[in-house]
């Protein structure tokens, strides 16, 4: 940078015999040039401070994918290879035949799509009356869902587990699915209703003078204006009520065959011991739906998504 | 994996509690709300009677949910915990009413005035690094390259997407004192101390290991928000800071701070309230060990009322998280309800 700058100063010095104007010329150019010259200094430090930060946050999964893919004696090497030499699915293999792997997988599946589905059609009929019509009560109704959105679960677990208990409900899968329900309805409610007003009344009105029932303006008009909401809501619920660990691990004591994936997971060291490859292809068999689940809705819904979401 | 393809318009990168959806929402010609909420279709409804039972009926099921599911543990947890309620109440039921006993022995008890400490201390120290780090991502964003900026959106949306108990699990993996890649990479670094440093058996090294994984979770969230908040700032505004000659601090605190300072606030008491009872990770990594040097609030709870089956002092305990986190509780829902009222 240096020799670019002195180079500058010497065309300077040349020019300074024709006259003082060229030299203001030459004098802002070498300014601008300089201004460049940091500008792009600034940008390369931006970019390496980026690549590190992209680094450092990518880091741990992708250890978890390469440790997955590793045979177990490159995983006990005493130097960590930065990627499976000889890749491998043993571990995959030894996952998948765990026991109770694809019960627990079924439970995990059954019980957030159960607990999704129901809140978006509950969500759907309450964001309907909230966006579309005037009632006594809405403003006191939207309060309490915003508060419900704000609660704190994690001081439920106790009384929750009491209520199970005396209506006979420990290790059932259908409590589980009321909690997950009851845990993503708020969030659905609310989004839902941002994605219904943003549809415009008068396309609905416009369906129901061409003499569509109510129903029908729905079921035709506004439900497919509607489908990037629904999923994007979908999205959040599903990863949330999937991720779910305290529930299942305070509602679900003593009957093991009805353990969702995450307290298994959590669990390993029952399962695998310490076989640290096993435990990582577990763990990638865990996030791989979500991630995958957020690869394919992600392009669709991009930003309203990051827009629409609130951490649970 | 790509953050969307194509830059979405402006308005859809905006944050909902941004002023720009009011706009949006108001903006269509036609759509004009009359003052009292949403005037659509209420020639039709009102034709129907405008006391129409149809609001109602839709919301029911949302209400019995919330009731069910929301309200009735909540009470439920207010009245355990003002009764002597332990294993033999559990079972057989008939529960005695105490009084105030719970709350008074809770807290005279040393051990509680220690976790309340050290919960606050979690909460403030993983929310000033997350806020910290999360608004220098989110600068950063600003003034990457295209290609740049969506590859590093897409890892944070990567991160943000992995469940905690996945993530928790890789930093057990992580940490670990013999074949661990974090011990691996000091030791190389020259730290020769940490070589087969067990992470897990000393206190503030587990309490480290839990703060690096929850900050790690939650820049992605907080650092997106408010990135997205940033990109509605105008261009203009920050041209004619330059020009009046400000320095990139003085821009930051005089332009984009005092703009975005809701939404900050917004994220800000989020990342409170989350990692405040924030409870799956520590139960996993250290069930609140060791020698309870990670049992924050709710973990205390828990442990309590599982394991030494106090179901009454548990209760008292999560009353008291409810009330303390209801002052973040509330102050976001008053942000909420005045971004509501400039809405509708």
């Amino acid at each position: 940078m240096r020799g670019v700058r002195s180079r500058e100063a010497a065309s300077d010095a040349r020019e300074i015999v024709p006259g003082a104007r060229r030299t203001t010329a030459g004098t802002r150019r070498t300014a601008a040039d300089a201004h460049r010259i940091a500008y792009g200094a600034r940008r390369g430090v931006l970019n390496v401070a980026a690549a590190t930060v992209l680094a450092v946050m990518i880091f741990p999964v992708y250890w978890m994918f390469a440790t997955a893919f590793k045979p177990t004696a490159e995983i006990q090497n005493e130097t960590p290879g930065l990627w499976p030499a000889h890749p491998t699915l043993e571990h995959f293999a030894t996952a998948v035949g765990a026991d109770g792997f694809w019960t627990f997988w079924r439970n995990s599946l059954a019980v957030t799509g159960a607990a999704v589905l129901l809140a978006l059609v509950v969500a759907l009929l309450s964001a309907f009356a909230v966006a579309r019509m005037r009632w006594r009560g809405r403003g006191p109704f939207i309060v309490m869902i915003f508060a419900a959105q704000m609660a704190p679960w994690e001081a439920l677990l106790v009384p929750m587990f009491v209520i199970a208990r005396d209506a006979e409900l420990l290790d059932s899968l259908a409590m589980l699915t009321g909690v997950y329900f009851m845990v993503t309805l708020p969030f659905t409610i609310v989004t839902l209703r941002g994605f219904l007003a943003a549809v415009p009344a008068e396309v609905e009105e416009a369906a129901l003078v061409d003499g569509c029932t109510r129903f029908a303006a729905f079921r035709r008009v506004i439900f497919p204006l509607l489908a990037p909401g629904l999923m994007a809501t979908s999205l959040f619920g599903f990863i949330t009520a999937w991720n779910e660990f305290a529930f299942v691990n305070v509602l679900i004591i003593k009957d093991q065959d009805k353990r969702t994936l995450p307290v298994w997971l959590s669990s390993f060291r029952d399962v695998f011991g310490t076989d640290w490859g096993a435990t990582m292809a577990a763990a990638t068999l865990f996030a791989l739906p979500v991630l995958v689940l957020f690869l394919f809705l992600q392009r669709r819904v991009g930003a309203g998504m990051i827009s629409g979401a609130v951490k649970g | 994996m790509a953050v969307s393809q194509n830059p979405a318009p402006p308005q859809e990168r905006r944050a909902p509690w941004s002023p720009g959806r009011a706009a949006r929402r108001r903006g269509s010609p036609g759509s004009s709300r009359g003052p009292r909420g949403p005037r659509n279709l209420r020639g039709r409804s009102s034709s129907g009677g405008s006391r129409s039972l149809w609001p109602y009926l839709l919301i029911a099921p949302a209400v019995a949910g919330g009731v069910l599911l929301l309200l009735y543990p909540l009470l439920r947890a207010a009245v355990i915990s003002f009764q002597h309620f332990r294993m033999g109440e559990l079972i057989r039921g008939g529960a005695a009413f105490v009084g105030l006993d719970n709350y008074r022995e809770l807290l005279a008890a040393e051990e509680f005035w220690t976790v309340v400490a050290r919960t606050f201390a979690w909460t403030g120290i993983n929310v000033a690094l997350i806020m910290g780090i999360s608004t220098a991502v989110a600068l950063m964003l600003l003034r990457l390259g295209r290609r740049m900026r969506v590859a590093l959106m897409s890892v944070l949306a990567l991160v943000w997407a992995t469940p905690i108990i996945a993530a928790t699990t890789i930093f057990q993996w992580l940490f670990q004192s013999e074949l661990g890649v974090v011990n691996w990479a000091l030791t190389g670094l020259g730290f020769d101390s940490f070589r087969g440093y067990s992470w897990f058996a000393d206190g503030t090294a587990m309490f480290g290991v839990l703060v690096v994984l929850v900050v790690w979770q939650s820049v992605p969230f907080a650092a997106l928000t408010l990135y997205a908040g940033l990109t509605t700032i105008p261009a203009e505004l920050y041209e004619s800071a330059r020009i009046d000659g400000g320095t990139g601090r003085q821009v930051f605190t005089m332009v984009t701070f005092p703009i975005l300072r809701p939404l900050f606030a917004l994220v800000t008491s989020l990342e409170v309230i989350w990692v405040f009872k924030c409870f799956p990770q520590i139960w996993v990594l250290s069930q609140g060990g060791p020698d309870d040097a990670t049992t924050t609030l709710p973990v205390y709870a828990f442990k309590i009322a599982r394991v030494l089956h106090r179901y009454d002092l548990g209760s008292a305990v999560a009353m008291l998280t409810v009330v303390i986190l209801a002052v973040a509780l509330i102050g976001n829902l008053r942000r909420m309800l005045k971004q509501e009222g400039a809405e509708s």
